[in-house]
């Protein structure tokens, strides 16, 4: 099994307060998988740890081969993993196109550079355009995120990620605050995502979620209560017990 | 003169109205002969107000504490001049630039890890600090009584500095042009579109992987610089060293100059100090008491009706014609 993202015994505590017991997830190169749980499960924790922004009171996150718990988050950017946020985290009073050529310019190392306009940078402003076309936000280009319908601003979200070319990629919560037609937007937006890319989603939209994983995580208080393919877990009581109640899905 | 941003879609060139400001400086070279002196600070402060414009308007640096390196570059070209007998104007600007570049460098690297209050205070603590250091180290900086005796060679050998400072004035003018260019090729740059990036959104920038934290030491040492050099010039064309440099007052002031002027425009930085120094230049002649009390209601009214100042002010009577027309 070749893995693009591991945990291993990945433990968060704030002093009594455990969050996160013991981790062990394992995601798979090019995989579609999501992690749910119910609310205070540990799930943004869990993104947080992954990504940098919390370090882990023990534990180790291995990405590819290596072993990135010590590293910072450019760091782990900057080896292939990129995250969305569950509450929008854009440059509100910038366009849409600087919000995504800003993060092209970091991968492709152009962000300090000072002796050349920015716009002069035709390379990276013809990739952010590309990438804007590819989500159907071309004509939204020059537009500030200010003045932009949210159901876009979360495309602007995945637009951003996509532009770091990451290997693995954590959407948390996409779909969240979208009216139901934009949220199909975003389904078929993910649909069509490169298939070199692993995905962990976070989300809340059961529909989304049965319809887009191939395995899912259930985590609660903090621990993995089971992890099985949408089948599998839209079967399992325990799951139902603690997170579904009695809605079936498989 | 509209809030100038950098880009991936922004067009770099110079615009007609850009030219401006330069040519309002030389027609008033020709036209006030008797104000160049004040002409001469108020060039000077512009550019200390662009380097300020640089970190608080584009990178979102809150300083309370620019004059440290405002006041270390004033105190290097005086000490240069003074003790160390090196008169070279060149030479004094380029020690006063390196000095603040050093000081920027080490205090930015140690202050840029907090943010907020916490850093606000730590750029107040580094000009308290330095100001105690000039104070007691009389035999270097003159302690209380300034630091006088301050010789300045003819510029490029040629051009001595005049009672009724005329080179004084050009010299300002054309250090202030190369600060100019420099701010607003950085402003343009990649760099410059990534820091605007860390101050409207510094969460979002560590997640595309820039280095925010290195990104903002680098501004703040070219910011510092600038204000080094700045500094270097006010020794240069008053001769005279004061510990009023490095005090919070200075910083303060500063600061007034660039909300008034409009912060994270460039040209804020033109227009703040002009209107705050002939302000304070003819309400402290028709009120020399209570000419303070002037300054503080300019501000009131710019914070509470204009908070993009004066350009802003401008901006919006300028946008109601063009919807009017």
């Amino acid at each position: 099994m070749n893995l693009a993202l591991e945990t291993r015994a990945l433990c968060k505590s704030f002093g009594a307060l455990t969050v996160a017991d013991k981790i062990d997830f394992r995601l798979e190169a090019g995989a579609r998988h999501a992690l749910i749980g119910p609310n205070g499960a540990g799930k943004t924790t869990f993104v947080n740890m992954l990504t940098g922004v919390l370090a882990p009171s023990s534990g180790t996150i291995v990405l590819g081969r290596e072993d990135i718990t010590a590293l910072g988050q450019a760091k782990r950017v900057k080896r292939g993993l990129g995250r969305t946020f569950q509450i929008n985290a854009l440059f509100r009073r910038l366009s849409v196109l600087d919000n995504v050529a800003l993060g092209v310019a970091e991968r492709r190392g152009v962000g300090f550079r000072m002796l050349r306009p920015a716009s002069a940078h035709a390379e990276v402003r013809a990739e952010s355009m590309a990438l804007l076309a590819t989500l159907g936000l071309a004509e939204d280009a020059d537009q500030r995120i200010l003045d932009l319908p949210y159901g876009k601003q979360r495309l602007v979200e995945i637009a951003i990620a996509l532009g770091l070319k990451p290997s693995v990629l954590l959407l948390d919560e996409p779909a969240a605050g979208v009216p139901s037609l934009e949220s199909d937007r975003i389904l078929q937006v993910l649909d069509k995502l490169p298939k070199d890319i692993a995905i962990l989603i976070i989300e809340h939209d059961m529909d989304l979620v049965f319809r887009f994983a191939q395995r899912i995580t259930v985590l609660v208080q903090g621990e993995v209560l089971v992890e099985g393919t949408p089948e599998e877990i839209g079967r399992d009581k325990r799951v139902h017990q603690v997170y579904l109640g009695e809605q079936r899905y498989a | 003169m509209s809030r100038h941003a950098g880009g991936y879609n922004a067009d770099p060139r110079v615009r007609r109205i850009e030219w401006l400001p330069w040519i309002v400086a030389l027609a008033a070279f020709f036209l006030l002969p008797e104000y160049l002196s004040l002409g001469a600070r108020i060039l000077i402060y512009v550019l200390y107000a662009l380097s300020l414009d640089l970190i608080l308007g584009y990178a979102g640096i809150i300083t309370l504490g620019h004059s440290a390196y405002f006041g270390l570059g004033a105190y290097v070209a005086g000490i240069l001049a003074a003790k160390v007998g090196i008169t070279d104007p060149m030479i004094q600007l380029a020690a006063a630039a390196a000095a603040g570049a050093l000081l920027g460098l080490v205090t930015g690297a140690i202050i840029l890890r907090t943010r907020a209050l916490t850093l606000l205070m730590l750029t107040l603590a580094i000009t308290s600090v330095l100001l105690e250091i000039a104070n007691k180290a009389t035999p270097l900086t003159g302690g209380a009584d300034g630091l006088s005796g301050v010789v300045v060679a003819p510029v490029l050998g040629l051009f001595k500095f005049d009672i009724f400072g005329k080179t004084a004035y050009l010299y300002c003018l054309v250090v202030l042009l190369a600060g100019w260019w420099l701010v607003r090729r950085v402003i343009y740059s990649p760099f410059g579109t990534s820091l605007t990036g860390v101050r409207e959104n510094s969460l979002r920038m560590h997640a595309i992987g820039a280095p925010v934290y290195w990104r903002l030491v680098l501004v703040y040492t070219l910011s510092a610089t600038i204000a080094g050099v700045a500094g270097g010039l006010l020794t240069q064309t008053n001769q005279f060293v004061g510990l009023n440099v490095l005090s919070f007052e200075s910083a303060g002031e500063l600061l007034v100059m660039l909300i008034l002027g409009g912060v994270g425009r460039i040209y804020g930085a033109f227009v703040g100090p002009v209107a705050y120094l002939i302000a304070q230049d003819l309400l402290a002649k028709q009120f020399p008491e209570y000419w303070y009390f002037g300054i503080g209601t300019m501000l009131v009214l710019v914070v509470m009706f204009a908070r993009g100042g004066i350009l802003g002010i401008l901006d919006a009577a300028l946008a109601r014609l063009r919807r009017k027309a």
